[in-house]
Parts: C-alpha cells; structure tokens; sequence
C-alpha cells in the first residue's frame, strides 16, 4: 500500500463518468430522438408498386379492340455491373458502344444502387435472344410491363392513347400518379382514365444496403393488391368501324353512325386516322411528332372537333321548325323559279327550276328557294319583330343540339356556332334586320358550324320523330355492365312527332325516288331516308356531306358522313353512308364489287401546297373554327 | 490436489462470470450480425459465429493453461514476451497481410495472428516489473523516461502499420502512472489538451486563445492572493497557447485528408451521410431505432441487410443496440462498469505491487477498448477501428483479452503467497 492509494477513487470515478456519458447519449438517441427510426425504416423500407392491367376495351359485341401486352424493360443497377463482353452485349440489342456508355453513365448519375431503365420496351425477339444471354451480365435484368396493343389497328381516335403522366397531371392527383405512371392522355383512354387506370398495389418490401430485396415487412401486413382497370364495353360497331375506316382511307372527313334508340354510337371515323399501335412503344415520339406534322392532321378529332356549315342537310331543321310554329305544313308550296330573291336586289340561286314543289318535294330535291321562302316566312312573318322571331328560331334549332356541346364522353368536343341575335345586329348596327341579312342560314350556309357528331344526332332526333339519347362511346362499364344514367335519358328537341311525316317522307324520297338526289345510292330491300349536302369551301373544293337514318320504320341507325374537298354529298359521301348502313343492317354488302373498290381506292386528299410550310398554312378549314363567308349578297349555292 | 483446489477457490469467480456473461453475449450478436435465414445452422465453421465459439473455447482452455501456471513465470517472462511481440510487431511489417489498409496480420494456416493485440499485455507485464522494482519512483525523471520507452517502442511500431486506434491504446496505460504517484497534472494536461484540440478543430484558434486568455486573466484575479496557484495557471495557459497552435499546425498542415475528414465527420464540420459520415451515421441509425427493447433477437434491420460495415468486429454494439435497445446496451455497459470496478478492487488488495501495477494495466486496456469502441458506435468519438472486448469477433483479440484477465486472476489467486 503505498501514499496514492486514494487515487484508486478518481479512476473509479473516471470509469463510471465515462459509463454515465455512453448510457446518457444512447439514452438520447435510442429513446428521445425519434430521427433514428424514421432513418433506419428509410433504410430498409422501399415501397414497390404493383401496377394493375388497364382496363381492356370492348366493342359493342365484346371483340376486343384494346388489350395489354407484355413488354420488357431491359433495367440496370450499375454497382452490380461487372466487366461483361461490350461486343456481344451491343450486337444483341443492336446498340454502339457509345450508346451503351451513355447509358450506363445516366444509369449511374441516377444512382448507383437502385436500379434504372437502360433501354425501354425490347422487342420479343431482342428480349428472347438476351434473355439467354443474361447471365453474362451481372447487373443487368429484366422488366415486365405491359403496354397498350390494338389487334385490328382500329378506331384511333376514339380510343386515344396512353402516355407518361406529366407534373402538373402528378400535382393535381393528390399523390395518385408518380413519376412514371401512365395516363390516358386523349380519347376513351383520357375520359374513362379513373375506371381504366385500377387501383395499385404497395409492397412494403425490405431491401439491403445494396438494395437487394429481402422479404415483405412485417410479413406482408401492410401489403396491398393491385385491383385491375374496369372492363369497358365501347358502343362501336369493330366491323362497322373499320369498314368505314377503310372507306375513308385517303380521304379527309368523319363518319358517325348513331343507333337512335340508344343513343349509342356505332362507327366514329376521322380520317385520315393512324395506326393506334404507333403511339405505343419506342417510336412514339418519332411517330407522334410525324402525325403533328402531317398537313392533314391526323390527330384531329374531326367527328367531335370538325365545324362545317352543315348545307343543305339544315333545310330538315328548317322544314320541321316552321311546321312547329304553325308556319308550314306538308301541304306548303311554293314555285321555284330557279332562285330566291330579298331585299331589293338579293338573289339567291337554285341549282334548277324546280316549278311548285311542297315541303316533302323540297328536302327530295333540295330546293333553295322553298327554304328562302320558309325561312322568310319564320323570321319576318312571324307576327312579331323580326329580331325576336330570329330569337324563337335560333331556340328552336338549339333544341336540336347545334351550337352547344353534346357532352360526349371524349375530350376536346367542340360546340360548333349558331349565331346569336346579337352577331347580326352588331354586324348591322341596329336591330331592324329581317331574314334577308342572313338568308343563307335558311339551306345551312353562313355563320353555322356542325360537327358530324352533332349532324349524326339530328339524324338520331328525325328517326326517333323528336327525341334523342345523349350520344355517347362506352355503353357499360366494368362485369356488370353499369349504364350511366344519363344515357337512359331521352331528351326532345321540341318538335312534335307529326311533323316529322312530311320530312320523313321528302328524305325517303331524296334515296328511293327518281328525283331524288341520292337516288344512286338507293339499298336494296331497305328503306333509307337520307338528305344530300355539299358544303361550301371557301378555300377549296367543297364538301360532300350525306346525314341519313335507315330503316324508316324502326330505325335502327343515323349516319352522318363528311367528306372533305369532294364536292358534292352525292358523289362520295351518300355512297359512303348507303355501304355502312347495308353492312350494319343486313352484314352484307349487296353492291357489286367494283362500286365499293372505286370508293375505297378514291384518293381525295388535298393536294399540299409544297411552297410553304404545311402546318402554318393548313389547307383544310375544318380544322379551324368557321365564320363561314362574309359576303352577304354573293352566295353561290351549289346544291343539287 | 490440495494445492488445484486452493487455486480455483481463490479465482475471482465475479470476474470469470462477468467475462463469460460478455462472450456469450458477444458469440449472440456475432450470431445475429451475420444470420442468414436461409443457413441457420449454428455450427457452421465457415461463419463467423462457428468460428467465434471455436475461439470462446480455445480462450477458455488458455485462461485454464494460465491459472496452471505458476505466478512468479510472468514476473520473470514479460521482457521475454515483450520483446517477442516487438519482433512480431516489426515482422508484421515486413511478411504481414495487408487488409483494409493496415498491414496487422500475420496469416498462420487458415488465421491470422495480430500481433498488435498480445502487444497490449506484453506491455502491462513489463510496465508493472519496471515500476515495481526497488528503488524505482515514478517522480524521478529517469523512472518517467524509461517508462515512457516502454510505451512508445509498441506504440510507434503499431503506428507504422498504421493502425492509430491500436496505439492509441497504450495511452490509456497513464492510469497506471497516475496511480503510482504521476502528477495529476498529467491527467489534466491529457483532458485540457482534449478538450482544447477539439475547440480548435471546430473553431478558428484566435476564440479559443481568446476564451484561454480571459479565463485565464479571470482565475489569476480571483486567486492573485496565492501565489503559486497565479504561477500554475499561467504555466497552463502557456501551454494552452502552444498546444492551440501546434493543433492548429498539424490539423491543417500535416494530417492527411481521410484523418482530417474523420475529425471533421465526428464533430460536425462535415454533414456527408452518404460519403464520408456513411458508417457514422448507418451506426447510429442502427443503434438508434432499438428504441427501449430493442427489435429483438435477429430482428434487427439495419444491421443484417449490411448497412453497418465491419458489423461482426467494430460495429458489434451496433448490433446489441438495435436488437436490445437502451436495455441491453445498459446491461452491457453495467457489466463493464462491474468488470472495472472489480479490476481496480482487486488490484488494490494485492500485497504485491506487481499485481497491483498490472492490474491497474488491464483495467486501463479495456476501459479504454470499452470507451472508444462505444463511443464511436454513437457519434461521440471518431471513428478508431478496435474492438470491444470479449464482444467483438475475432480470435487474437478474443485471446488477447483473455490472456490479459486470466494474468490478474492467477496473480490474484495467488496474492495470499509471498510476493
């Protein structure tokens, strides 16, 4: 024992100081500090989504018209890439070696440890070839997805296409979409996103420091399935469709065919349309960009976004307008004597002097001064002024849809224009203008704009004598077949159904009489009502336009067809029509071969002017909003 | 059989329970560190656990050897073994392995030998003959010198492996000084010089001069009636001054960029979780989530799926942590406490100043292993790579310790004889 004894007191004190700031430290980061544990699930914890099949897409007999298809996703984690054979590796997936640096570079930058995309969406036969390759590249492996695959190439424009969500889409979802997801981005794909897109799944899988996966937490607790998109059954006709798809091939224009009792819609053509398959996969963006450069704009929706005034078909609103306000009936003549004249030196010309003609004679022949007369009698002899008959009209035709939306369920639907009071009396500057400042309105020329959509309806409102069912695309939704309420509806276009006898009559005879002026597209054995119209164009030929509805008793389709640039609506359009209807009601074609070769072998399109650019200068005025023509005094009609 | 009787009667059984109850508990952990769900066997000789047992059992028959021995051999072997472990320790430069930057292993058959770890008490057994020789106080100079050679010829070899938490430890040995008549200066200069260096490192040096001076000024005022304590202070801040400086000069001057970033790290001055602080940080997470109890037995996320490097070894407390939580990292932590204050018992009732010296040795190695290894698990040391005793994977430190404890137990055990 020597005189330090006491100094064994400070070591002890030393060690147990010591002892007291490890326990008080692990004190506060094991049990004050929550940071660690939010750190430490951080770790571990990755949340793997499992992406539900989109919803597949029916036609009306339940043929699929889209589907999924599994692709590969060629995916890298750079830290596990080792020295690997670049020779080989390149010739299987058809890559440079410089395309590969730049890759594996991107990859890293992103991260070294989780894995990213290398190359998206191999082929089936790239994908078949590596996959037996694999082993000789550590690091690298596949990834299945699917994408969306259109087996018979059909109905682009309806159905729309799918494409990466983009920020503000993620922003808006409240956490729904991620980086990544995909989304419908036009047609049914977009109006229909939240049946179609399903419900995800989370994993809450446990990963190493290497990211490797390591089994489910808590043992799966907290895991979710994947509830796959709803089932859409789409009103669409696939034969229809694509029969009329291959009519209008090489032609611009839309057809839409309507069944009237429903109000579902059976063929939704735009032409020219494209190949829905070409905005999947890794040539979307070539292919997009191509088709936003086609002069003739294949992305347009012309069914739902093209205006034309609509012509001679709007002399049936007409005609059953003025039979409603009790200023026309079926006995109504008036003589033709080749025009119509107002207003002092007003003239507006018939295609030929037709003598007298009552109401059904004057939609058989389309008689332009008929609806002069009518139109005059609406709005000046109306027993009241003017500006308000013009009001009582316009309502009157707006009951029929034209002017407004029909609410469609696909994006980008246009209203069309139905000019207001107010438009003529600004023009004017005063409102004592009578019919004959805006004469044209009364055989569908002037400030009018109809989609083919909205000439289908009224075709859908004449079968039903007044009535019709909002038309729409997607007739049930999901394994039991909901029907939206909304399509249960009929709504009137404010015309009773005895009027519509003389029209009826007159429309029957414009395909089956000798006069009439689609006699040549006359359907044996069926009885179709239809009216010709050619639209006029102020930048180039005009449009044929044929509207119709067969059979005339219990009709069973409305068609409307709009071909662009081709002149009369007998020439193309009624031919075009009467092919659909005979498919749709007897699934035969009865007319001889080369009548239907003729038609689909037509090459209409517009000759591009070359000198400038196409897409500043588009040729074709559907794609813009129409005014129609300025000029009051010089309408040239060009009815038959 | 008298005489084998008598020696495992007078073994200290508190020590043998204590060192057991930390194998055990280490051989657990190492167990849970490497687990693979899909290899559950236990013993398996490829894996570190299989092989940990192997070393529990060959420690304990060398801890048996040693009680056999008699005591008067170590008194007599130490500067034979310590100029062993010297030879190994220059051999290991030359003919060691090199792993992770250290060049500390000797490979024999399928192990390696660390000659660093049997350095630890070669030096004990040495330091406590020199100093418990006649004629020997720790107040002459030349007792100091001596004593300070004998520290620093393991010291230095160790450093040129380099291995620096390894050589660190024989610093620790100045509770062995301390305690047989150094000046507690010593210890104040150490913990001053401690808490000045890292003032510095965090801080410009013109503060801390700053702070130094005006406390200084500040203490010659209250004592200027004392003379000789106005002499001590301004003897302290004089070397406060200079020491300031010279951290200064080798923090920014002579430290090489990974020592520099490990300072920088542990205090602060770098927040890089991905980069450098990376073990740091993944450490603390670990032992952090524990929470109270810990996630239990081979529950543990963070160390299993390898975000804690050298999990086995270093980072075992990692480990206790995260599957014990604060209750099975205080039940460590008491053991150890109970380990040293047995220590230091046990060496103050020795007649023999030998015993005394060494055991003062022995409580200071693995106090100082204890202290730093812990410490750097949580954030509170920088990171020094040495193991916990007992606890950490690994055969020559497992030995090592052992060899070291059972020492003062048979010297203990014998302490009854003459000296």
């Amino acid at each position: 024992m020597n005189s330090f004894f006491a100094r064994k007191f400070v070591v002890q004190a030393v060690f147990i100081a010591i002892a007291l700031i490890l326990l008080i430290r692990l004190f506060y980061i094991q049990l004050v500090s929550d940071k660690y544990i939010l750190s430490a699930n951080n770790n571990v914890l990755r949340k793997v989504i499992i992406y539900p099949a989109r919803g597949v897409i029916l036609d009306r007999k339940e043929k699929i018209l889209v589907q999924n298809e599994p692709v590969y996703d060629l995916m890298v984690i750079p830290h596990e890439v080792k020295q690997f054979d670049t020779l080989e590796f390149c010739k299987l997936l058809g890559l440079d070696k410089k395309g590969v640096d730049i890759r594996l570079k991107k990859a890293v930058v992103y991260s070294p440890f989780k894995s990213s995309i290398f190359e998206k969406q191999l082929s089936t036969q790239t994908y078949a070839r590596f996959q037996e390759r694999l082993f000789q590249f550590p690091g690298f492996f596949i990834l299945n997805r699917t994408v969306r695959r259109y087996p018979d190439s059909t109905a682009a424009q309806f159905l729309g296409y799918i494409g990466e969500v983009n920020d503000r889409a993620i922003e808006k979802s409240n956490g729904f979409y991620h980086q990544g997801d995909y989304i419908g981005i036009s047609g049914v794909e977009s109006s229909y996103e939240e049946l179609l897109r399903g419900q995800r799944g989370v994993q809450n899988v446990m990963v190493d420091a290497f990211q490797r996966p390591k089994g489910h937490y808590a043992d799966g607790k907290y895991d979710t399935l994947a509830v796959s998109g709803e089932r859409l059954i789409s009103s669409l006709d696939k034969d229809l469709q694509k029969l009329g798809e291959q009519l209008m091939q090489n032609k611009v224009g839309s057809i839409v065919a309507i069944e009237p009792s429903t109000g579902e819609i059976l063929a939704f053509v735009s032409s020219p349309g494209y190949d829905p398959n070409l905005m999947v996969g890794r040539q979307r963006g070539n292919n997009y960009m191509q088709f936003q450069n086609d002069p003739n704009k294949p992305m347009f929706i012309r069914p739902i976004q093209a205006e034309y005034p609509p012509g001679s078909i709007f002399k049936i609103i007409n005609a059953l307008v003025a039979q409603q306000f009790g200023l026309a009936d079926s006995s109504t003549t008036y003589n033709c004597t080749g025009g119509y004249h107002y207003g002092g030196r007003g003239f507006m010309a018939c295609t030929h002097v037709h003598g007298t003609l009552n109401l059904a004679q004057s939609i058989e022949r389309s008689c332009n001064t008929y609806y002069g007369y009518t139109y005059n009698r609406m709005i000046d002899h109306a027993g009241m002024r003017p500006v308000e008959a013009y009001k009582r009209w316009r309502q009157a035709v707006a009951n029929f849809g034209i002017g407004s939306k029909l609410n469609i369920d696909l994006p980008g639907e246009r209203k069309g224009l139905l000019p207001t009071d107010q438009l003529y009396t600004k023009r004017w500057g005063n409102d004592t203008w009578g019919s004959g400042f805006n004469i044209s309105l009364s055989i569908g020329q002037g400030e009018l704009g109809i989609t083919p959509l909205q000439m289908a309806n009224v075709m859908a409102i004449v079968a039903n004598r007044g009535f019709f069912y909002k038309p729409h695309l997607i007739k049930a939704i999901g394994e039991k077949k909901i029907v939206k309420e909304e399509y249960t509806k009929r709504n009137f276009a404010g015309i009773d159904a005895q009027y519509f006898n003389a029209v009826i009559e007159g429309m029957s005879g414009v395909v089956n009489k000798p006069n009439g002026t689609a006699i040549f597209s006359r359907i044996n054995g069926i009885e179709m009502c239809g009216k010709t119209g050619t639209v006029q164009n102020p930048h180039g030929k005009n449009h044929s336009v044929f509207v119709a509805f067969a059979p005339r008793i219990n009709p069973k389709i409305a068609i409307a067809v709009v071909v662009e640039n081709a002149g009369f609506g007998a020439t193309w359009s009624a031919p075009i029509a009467s092919l659909l209807v005979e498919k749709y009601l007897t699934n035969t074609i009865s007319r001889p071969k080369y009548y239907v070769d003729r038609l689909i072998n037509a090459n209409l399109l517009p000759i591009v002017p070359t000198k400038v650019n196409p897409f500043i200068n588009p040729k074709l005025d559907s794609t813009k909003n129409i005014i129609g023509n300025k000029t009051k005094t010089k309408i040239n009609t060009a009815d038959e | 059989m008298n005489n084998q009787r008598s020696l495992f009667f007078n073994v200290d059984w508190m020590i043998v329970v204590t060192f057991l109850a930390l194998c055990i508990i280490g051989w657990f952990n190492i167990h849970a560190a490497v687990y693979n769900a899909e290899k559950p066997s236990i013993f398996n000789l490829d894996t570190n656990y299989g092989k940990q047992l192997l070393f529990i059992v060959s420690a304990l028959v060398l801890g048996f050897i040693i009680l056999l021995l008699d005591s008067k051999f170590f008194n007599a072997i130490s500067p034979i073994l310590y100029g062993i472990t010297a030879l190994l320790l220059v051999l290991v430069l030359i003919i060691g392995r090199n792993v992770g930057g250290n060049q500390a292993w000797i490979p024999i058959g399928s192990f390696r030998l660390q000659p660093s770890e049997f350095a630890k008490f070669a030096t004990c057994l040495l330091l406590a003959r020199y100093l418990s020789s006649n004629n020997i106080k720790i107040q002459d100079t030349q007792t100091k010198i001596v004593s300070g050679i004998i520290l620093l010829i393991p010291m230095g070899l160790i450093m040129l492996q380099p291995d620096a938490g390894s050589a660190l430890t024989f610093t620790s040995l100045i509770f062995v000084l301390y305690r047989e008549g150094l000046s507690g200066y010593f210890l104040i200069i150490e913990g001053l010089s401690i808490l000045l260096f890292v003032l510095t490192v965090l801080y410009s040096k013109f503060y801390v001069l700053a702070g130094v001076i005006s406390l200084a000024i500040l203490l010659i005022y209250l004592f200027r009636k004392n003379r000789q304590s106005v002499i001590k202070i301004g003897l302290l801040l004089l070397f406060s001054i200079c020491f300031t400086f010279s951290v200064d000069f080798a923090y920014n001057h002579v430290l090489k960029a990974h020592q520099k970033d490990r300072i920088d790290v542990i205090l602060g001055k770098i927040n890089d979780p991905k980069g450098l602080g990376y073990n740091l940080n993944q450490s603390k997470i670990a032992i952090g989530s524990g929470g109270l109890w810990g996630k239990g037995y081979l529950k543990g996320t963070q160390t299993k799926y390898d975000f804690v490097p050298e999990q086995s070894t270093d980072f075992i407390f990692c480990t206790i942590g995260e599957e014990w939580g604060f209750a099975g990292c205080f039940v460590v932590i008491g053991l150890y406490v109970f380990l040293l204050i047995r220590i230091i018992i046990i060496a103050e009732r020795q007649r023999s100043s030998f015993t005394r010296i060494y055991g003062y040795g022995v409580a200071s190695i693995i106090f100082f292993h204890f202290f730093i290894n812990i410490g750097m698990t949580i954030g509170l040391i920088p990171v020094i790579g040495i193991p916990l005793p007992f606890i950490s994977y690994g055969g020559s430190s497992l030995w090592s310790f052992t060899i070291l404890l059972f020492i003062l137990l048979k010297l203990d055990s014998n302490r009854m004889g003459i000296i």
